[in-house]
């Protein structure tokens, strides 16, 4: 393995190849493309993505600024956070790569790796492709270079300071403001609450439709916060076809199906060795323990709440052993 | 094509589960909160989820609760049926609990700041320091987000898939 640890990384960009793509150098990896694949390179190995995927995942690392833990792109290549630092990974979680020492790690400065990766996302995203939707609703991301979709890929992210629809919070999403009801969830009840707040309490009285909110969402897989309960976070997010990174867990974090059904493959969080398969149907609950990895499957566009613990300690606890892996023993 | 979104209920479920390779299903404390729910007695608080010291809690709701309160903003989740919130600013000097929600004397709860009756996927905010009650004429279920309370119970070897 080979490890560079100086936070402030060098990084380059080249100059667009026959097919208009730059490339992009962070540290000693290179990130190239052409029509179909993206390409990564560091000083002891070389890797291969399909663009399209590359780019799912990407965009998520980007909007989510690196996620609580692991993101893997695939079984190679990806970050891992450190909240103020990011390693920049090949190999790492891999058993053969570090067997045979071919593994590579960059420790990278947030700031330094967050704009190089926003601009690798904005100068391969395509127009029409939107890297975000589900693969029936965007078009395709090969081929030569053409044009962009800054405006898909730099969406706001929701995050509510208390909850969504209170005074001065978050908004509710309508046709009015370019939420229409998405074509899996034409279903879903649209009706609101009866909220009746006495003069003065405005504020403190509040109430909204969640699955009427979650059926507008334009985005999968992409939890945004609607409620805080001090550092308990609900992140809910519609989810269709496949969570497009693989994520590793630095904490436990817990899911709430609220519709439909999705099937997870669960793996051993360092190794990749296959752990178990869970299920969730509407209702479910179940927690994803610290020491996994895992990746969704939804055949059809389902809700679930994302439930995290945004403190900040809980990644020192758990690796210390001060803390055990699974959050509840019994 | 029509899609149709399964959702669920006390009446309707069907529970999924883990799917064992090299693991103990223990790990992931597998429930559902329906399940739970159709086992639990009105107004009991009942531990889905716990990550340190938040937890997600399911109740039953089915009458009108005691008025209860938290020194934090907690949310409560229709997952079932219909439920009429009723607020009051909670008098001046009552205790509260160090963390999650406890129930209050009757006469704790004053003046009405408001109500909201909300059904199957709203999601209500149970605002820090204010006290508040549930009513349902029938079973309804509420998901809570909170921190763990006197008043919360833990069952994980009742609740959850353990083979």
């Amino acid at each position: 393995m080979t490890v560079t640890a100086s936070g402030k990384v060098p990084t380059a960009t080249g100059e667009p190849n026959e097919l208009g793509y730059k490339s992009f150098t962070i540290g000693q990896f290179r990130f190239s493309r052409d029509e179909y694949f993206a390409y990564l390179t560091w000083p002891t190995g070389r890797h291969v993505m399909s663009a399209d995927a590359f780019l799912r995942a990407l965009q998520r690392d980007v909007a989510w600024d690196f996620f609580y833990g692991i993101v893997n792109f695939d079984g190679v290549l990806g970050t891992m956070n450190h909240y103020g630092t990011v390693d920049l990974f090949a190999g790492r979680y891999n058993d053969a790569y570090r067997k045979a020492e071919l593994d590579h790690i960059e420790n990278i400065d947030t700031e330094i790796i967050r704009e190089t990766f926003k601009s690798i996302l904005s100068d391969w995203t395509n127009e029409g492709f939107d890297p975000f939707a589900s693969p029936e609703e965007t078009g395709s991301a090969f081929g030569p270079k053409r044009g962009n979709n800054d405006a898909a890929i730099t969406r706001h992210r929701v995050t509510a300071q208390r909850m969504v629809s209170l005074p001065g919070d978050e908004p509710l999403r309508n046709d009015e403001n370019g939420h229409p009801i998405n074509r899996m969830f034409a279903d879903v009840t649209q009706d609101e609450p009866e909220v009746r707040a006495e003069p003065g309490f405005e504020q403190e009285i509040g109430s909204f439709n969640l699955f009427a909110y979650l059926s507008r969402s334009p985005v999968t897989w992409n939890p945004s916060v609607v409620s805080v309960c001090q550092e308990s976070l609900y992140c809910p997010t519609t989810e269709e076809y496949i969570l497009p990174i693989i994520h590793g867990n630095d904490r436990a974090e817990w899911f709430v199906q609220l519709s439909d059904e999705i099937i997870w493959d669960v793996e051993d969080r360092d190794t990749g060795r296959k752990r178990a398969k869970v299920v969730m149907k509407a209702g479910d609950v179940a927690a994803m323990p610290s020491d996994i990895r895992h990746q969704g499957y939804s055949p059809k566009r389902s809700m679930l709440l994302v439930w995290e613990n945004a403190s900040l300690e809980i990644p020192k606890l758990i690796s210390s052993g001060k803390f055990p892996t699974q959050p509840v023993e019994f | 094509m029509e899609y149709v979104t399964r959702l669920a209920s006390l009446e309707q479920y069907e529970k999924g589960g883990v799917e064992v390779i090299d693991d103990d299903p223990k790990n992931y404390a597998f429930s559902n909160i329906f399940e739970v729910a159709s086992h639990a007695k009105p107004f009991e608080h009942i531990a889905v989820a716990k990550n340190f010291q938040y937890v997600l809690e399911a109740v039953r709701v089915e009458g009108t609760s005691p008025w209860r309160s938290a020194g934090h903003d907690q949310s409560a989740l229709v997952m079932d049926g219909e439920v009429t919130f009723e607020f009051r600013t909670l008098r001046a000097g009552t205790g509260l609990s160090e963390a999650g929600s406890a129930t209050v004397p009757d006469d704790a709860a004053e003046t009405l700041m408001g109500m909201v009756t909300a059904r199957r996927g709203h999601l209500t905010l149970l605002p820090a320091g204010r006290a508040y009650r549930f009513t349902s004429a029938g079973p309804a279920v509420l998901l809570v987000q909170t921190v763990t309370g006197p008043d919360t119970q833990f069952r994980w070897a009742e609740i959850c898939q353990t083979s």
